[in-house]
């Protein structure tokens, strides 16, 4: 493994700080995401994590009591400065949600929704679009046949990568993955898992997971947070097996959290 | 076994007052309901889709009636239901800030509890009084004015069980809220939203009050919106308030159509809300 210093950092935080209300969630976090490469977020439930990710593509921004501040630079430019237009730099930034989150159309048109936002493509080009999406996500097998059909029919599994081909159609640079894989069952995560590791030849991902084991198997990179504050951040083979910090051999072994 | 003895004792008490409750409303609406049928199927003949209202002494029908009263229902729930769905999409998805939600909110709910007497005595005022003429405009905008509360209602009340995850999905991907809310929220909760114009369609069919200060009566067939318009309710009110025999019976009828009219508009809505149930 390379170290994290020789790579081309994506996303960089500095100095970030979140705040729901007068609640101050995070504090000073400085982060360094690179390229192509999956960092997990890990820590027990409240610690910021989810807060983080969501600060990175701005859906905090829809909530009227809900600040970052802070910068956070997306190829070396402040993404919270107020002055990008959210909807092109969501298109950059992909996110799957821990419920999978179908919109009430076709399994067809949830793929076309994201595309027709951003770009004007032909009947032919669209369903090439929609075929290679759900190719990369794993599920053209499964829906080849039942495109026309609506995105609830399908499991809570085949729902959840239909939100990520939803997400990689729109072909963005990063792919934000907040526990993915929480509500579905061991077949379904292995599945997810898979793609993970398939999709970091392409995109930069970041992932927030409960899981130890699967941030372990997953990421590149690893973040133990912890009551809004970034204890460690390393490769991941080192702090799953020498952690610098005490809290963090404390969390990972299981001893707390 | 002691407690388990009390345990039935008093689920068989609360049973059989619930019971109770249910056989004594049951039996008033049967009443109702049966008093309807055997005072109105005897009145319903071919004459009453085909005729006009008669002077006393002569037969005639309702045909005049019923045309106006569905001109007048659609033309205010036509004009009822965008200001009804806008309003409503607005306190659901931008009223989360400032005071306007909060006030239009209360506001909605002091028109939706408004006697409807109220709103034909406005409409009278502000409508026929400066055109100096009762027309089935004027009992379409009352009518419109019943319409709207309800309606925003269900609209706000609908879009609000539309999981927030699925707003965030769709900003998620780069759309703006404006494409989110009609390609996403709106769309989620068609089903409930058409519920709740059925329901106020079914609620101002058998409106009186506010049509008898606004489009008053005919007894001629007329379409024409800008004159008095003939409708079941008020016929219903001035027939069965006669000493006509005839009339009473003709009465009897229009209030049958009207029951059987809503009767089937709520199986048309029991209808939408369970194709909603197999969405989600």
């Amino acid at each position: 493994m390379e170290a994290i210093n020789s790579l081309k950092p994506k996303i960089e935080v500095h100095n970030l700080n979140f705040y729901y209300g007068k609640y101050h969630a995070l504090r000073s976090i400085n982060l360094s995401m690179p390229e192509k490469k999956v960092t997990a977020f890990i820590g027990p439930s409240g610690c910021g994590k989810s807060t983080l990710l969501r600060t990175m593509n701005c859906m905090y921004a829809l909530y009227p009591n809900q600040k970052a501040v802070g910068e956070i630079m997306l190829d070396g430019e402040n993404i919270l400065d107020g002055k990008q237009d959210m909807n092109s730099l969501r298109a950059k930034i992909g996110m799957v949600f821990q419920k999978p989150t179908p919109f009430p159309m076709s399994i067809y048109d949830n793929i076309a929704f994201g595309v027709k936002l951003h770009e004007k493509l032909g009947r032919g080009d669209m369903d090439d679009r929609v075929e290679w999406a759900l190719k990369k996500a794993a599920l053209w097998d499964e829906v080849k046949d039942k495109l026309k059909q609506s995105g609830n029919s399908l499991s809570g599994g085949q729902q959840q990568r239909l939100c990520i081909a939803r997400g990689i159609a729109v072909k963005p640079e990063v792919l934000l993955l907040d526990e993915p894989a929480s509500a579905l069952d061991p077949i379904s995560t292995a599945r997810i898992e898979e793609l993970i590791s398939e999709l970091k030849e392409d995109y930069t991902i970041v992932i927030v997971t409960h899981n130890m084991q699967q941030a372990a198997r997953v990421s590149d990179f690893t973040a133990y947070l912890y009551l809004g504050e970034l204890i460690e951040f390393g490769e991941t083979t080192s702090i799953f097996t020498t952690p610098k910090q005490k809290a963090t051999e404390d969390y990972i072994t299981g001893r707390f959290g | 076994m002691n407690l388990y003895r009390k345990r039935r004792i008093i689920n068989a008490i609360n049973l059989t007052l619930s019971m109770v409750a249910m056989a004594f409303g049951l039996f008033w609406l049967g009443w109702i309901l049966w008093t309807l049928i055997d005072k109105g199927l005897t009145a319903v003949s071919l004459d009453v889709f085909t005729k006009m209202t008669p002077p006393p002494g002569s037969s005639g029908g309702l045909l005049n009636a019923i045309a106006g009263s569905i001109a007048m229902t659609i033309a205010g729930v036509a004009i009822g239901t965008p200001i009804g769905v806008l309003a409503g999409t607005y306190l659901a998805e931008y009223g989360q800030r400032g005071w306007l939600a909060p006030t239009t909110r209360f506001i909605n709910d002091i028109l939706l509890s408004a006697p409807s007497i109220v709103i034909g005595l406005f409409v009278y005022e502000v409508y026929v009084a400066s055109t100096h003429h009762f027309s089935g405009w004027a009992g379409a905008f009352a009518l419109a004015l019943i319409v709207i509360p309800v309606v925003v209602r269900t609209t706000e009340n609908m879009l609000k069980l539309v999981p927030n995850g699925l707003r965030e999905a769709a900003s998620a991907l780069g759309a703006p809220q404006w494409k989110v809310i009609v390609l996403v929220t709106l769309r989620a909760s068609k089903a409930g939203i058409i519920t709740g114009i059925l329901l106020a369609l079914s609620r101002v069919s058998g409106e009186t009050a506010p049509l008898l200060f606004t489009a008053l009566n005919n007894s001629f067939w007329s379409a024409n919106m800008n004159a008095p318009m003939a409708n079941l309710p008020v016929v219903i009110f001035q027939f069965a308030m006669s000493p006509y025999d005839d009339w009473h019976k003709l009465a009897w009828a229009g209030s049958l159509l009207i029951t059987f009219g809503v009767l089937g508009l709520n199986i048309v809505t029991r209808f939408f809300f369970r194709s909603k149930t197999t969405l989600h």
